[in-house]
C-alpha cells in the first residue's frame, strides 16, 4: 500500500508555504471527525450513510496522493451502497496511515 | 466576476478559494457548507459563479440548483466522475470539476465561466411554465357530494388529502369527502398558492404554520413532504 504524500498539496501550493500550512492544519481537524462519523455508522449498521463517509474520505485519500488506496475506497464505497463491507478492514488501515501521517507532521510543526 | 462556494467539506472550500484567489478578476465574496445557508444568501444577493458540491448532507447540490428561480453560471464540484451526465441537465451548469481538482483543469473552468457570464442569463423554464398556468387560476370550485354541486372557495382550502378513491378537501370550518383523485383537482386548483407536496397530499401554501424536517403544520394537520418536493418547496417560499 503507497504512503501517504505531499506531491498534490505542493503542485497545488505553487510553494505557498501559508496555504500548505492551512490545508494541512484542516485536514488533521477534519480527517478524524469523519472517520468517527464513519466508525459510528459501520456500528450501528448504516452502510448508506457509511458509503457517503467514505464517498468525503475518499476527497481526503487523493489529497495525500495516494492513488491505489482511493480506488480500494471507491470499491469500498460501492460495497457498501450494495449493503456489503468487504474491504472495510483494508479501507480502516488506509484511514490508521492518513492519521499517522498527519500526525507526525502535526508534531514536526511543533 | 463575483462568485461564492458551498460545500460541506472545510478542506475542498480551502483549496477552492485558494484557486479563486489566484484569479485576478475573480471576487470570492462567501463560502457556505451547507445549501439552506446559501439559499438564504442568494435571495438577497446577485452572484455570478457558484462551486456547487454535488455531495452533500440532506440538501444535495441537485436540489440546490432546483430551489433557484434564476441560478447563476454554475461549476459543479464532486469527486463522483459518474454523475457528468445528470450535471449538464441542467442549462446553469457550465462546467464539472473533479475532486481532487486540479490547477490546470480549475483555469479552463474559470475561462468558460468568464465566457459564459458574459453571455445573457438562461431563464428557468420551470418558472415560466408555472406563471401561464398560473393565468388559470380558479377561485371557486364546485364538487358533487351525494348529487349536489358544493361551491368551496379555493382560497379556504387548507389541506387536500388522497384517501383511497377519495380525497378528502379540509377548509378551516368543513372538510369534504369528494370521489376523485389529487390529479384531477390539482388541475383546477390555481398554481399559487396550492402545493403538491406529497403523493397524497395538496397544500395551500399560505396556511403554512411551520416546517420542521420534514413535515408542514397546517392547522391541526401534519403533512409530510416528498424529498423529490422539497426544493421546489423551498423555491416557492419567502425565505429570509
Amino acid at each position: 500500500m503507497p504512503k501517504p504524500n505531499f506531491n498534490y498539496i505542493k503542485q497545488l501550493s505553487n510553494g505557498d508555504l501559508a496555504f500548505e500550512n492551512k490545508l494541512l492544519e484542516v485536514l488533521a481537524r477534519e480527517l478524524p471527525i469523519e472517520i468517527k462519523e464513519f466508525e459510528n455508522n459501520i456500528t450501528s449498521g448504516k452502510l448508506t450513510d457509511a458509503a457517503s463517509n467514505v464517498h468525503k474520505l475518499k476527497h481526503k485519500i487523493s489529497l495525500l496522493g495516494m492513488q491505489e488506496s482511493y480506488l480500494i475506497a471507491q470499491d469500498f464505497e460501492e460495497n457498501l451502497k450494495n449493503n456489503r463491507t468487504d474491504l472495510h478492514k483494508v479501507f480502516v488501515q488506509i484511514l490508521k496511515k492518513m492519521i499517522t501521517f498527519l500526525n507526525h507532521i502535526e508534531n514536526h510543526r511543533i | 466576476m463575483t462568485c461564492i462556494i458551498i460545500d460541506d467539506e472545510e478542506t475542498s472550500r480551502v483549496i477552492l478559494n485558494q484557486l479563486c484567489s489566484e484569479v485576478p478578476d475573480l471576487d470570492m465574496i462567501e463560502q457556505f457548507s451547507n445549501a439552506m445557508s446559501a439559499i438564504k444568501f442568494l435571495n438577497k444577493n446577485d452572484i455570478d459563479l457558484i462551486f456547487l458540491d454535488i455531495h452533500m448532507p440532506d440538501f444535495s447540490g441537485f436540489d440546490f440548483i432546483q430551489t433557484l428561480k434564476n441560478p447563476p453560471r454554475i461549476i459543479l464540484t464532486t469527486s463522483d466522475q459518474s454523475l457528468a451526465l445528470t450535471a449538464f441537465e441542467y442549462d446553469s451548469v457550465i462546467d464539472y470539476l473533479v475532486k481532487p481538482i486540479e490547477r490546470p483543469r480549475f483555469e479552463k473552468a474559470i475561462v468558460k465561466a468568464k465566457s459564459f457570464v458574459a453571455a445573457p442569463k438562461a431563464v428557468a423554464s420551470t418558472e415560466s411554465s408555472n406563471n401561464e398556468k398560473q393565468g388559470d387560476s380558479a377561485k371557486t370550485l364546485y364538487v358533487n357530494i351525494d348529487r349536489t354541486l358544493i361551491k368551496i372557495e379555493t382560497d379556504s382550502i387548507n389541506v387536500i388529502k388522497a384517501e383511497g378513491d377519495y380525497i378528502l378537501i379540509k377548509t378551516h370550518e368543513k372538510e369534504y369527502k369528494v370521489h376523485s383523485t389529487l390529479k384531477k383537482i390539482v388541475d383546477k386548483l390555481p398554481n399559487d398558492p396550492f402545493f403538491h407536496v406529497h403523493r397524497s397530499y395538496i397544500i395551500n401554501l399560505s396556511r403554512i404554520v411551520d416546517i420542521e424536517d420534514n413535515t408542514i403544520l397546517i392547522e391541526k394537520n401534519v403533512i409530510p413532504i416528498s424529498r423529490s418536493k422539497r426544493p421546489e418547496l423551498m423555491r416557492r417560499l419567502n425565505l429570509l
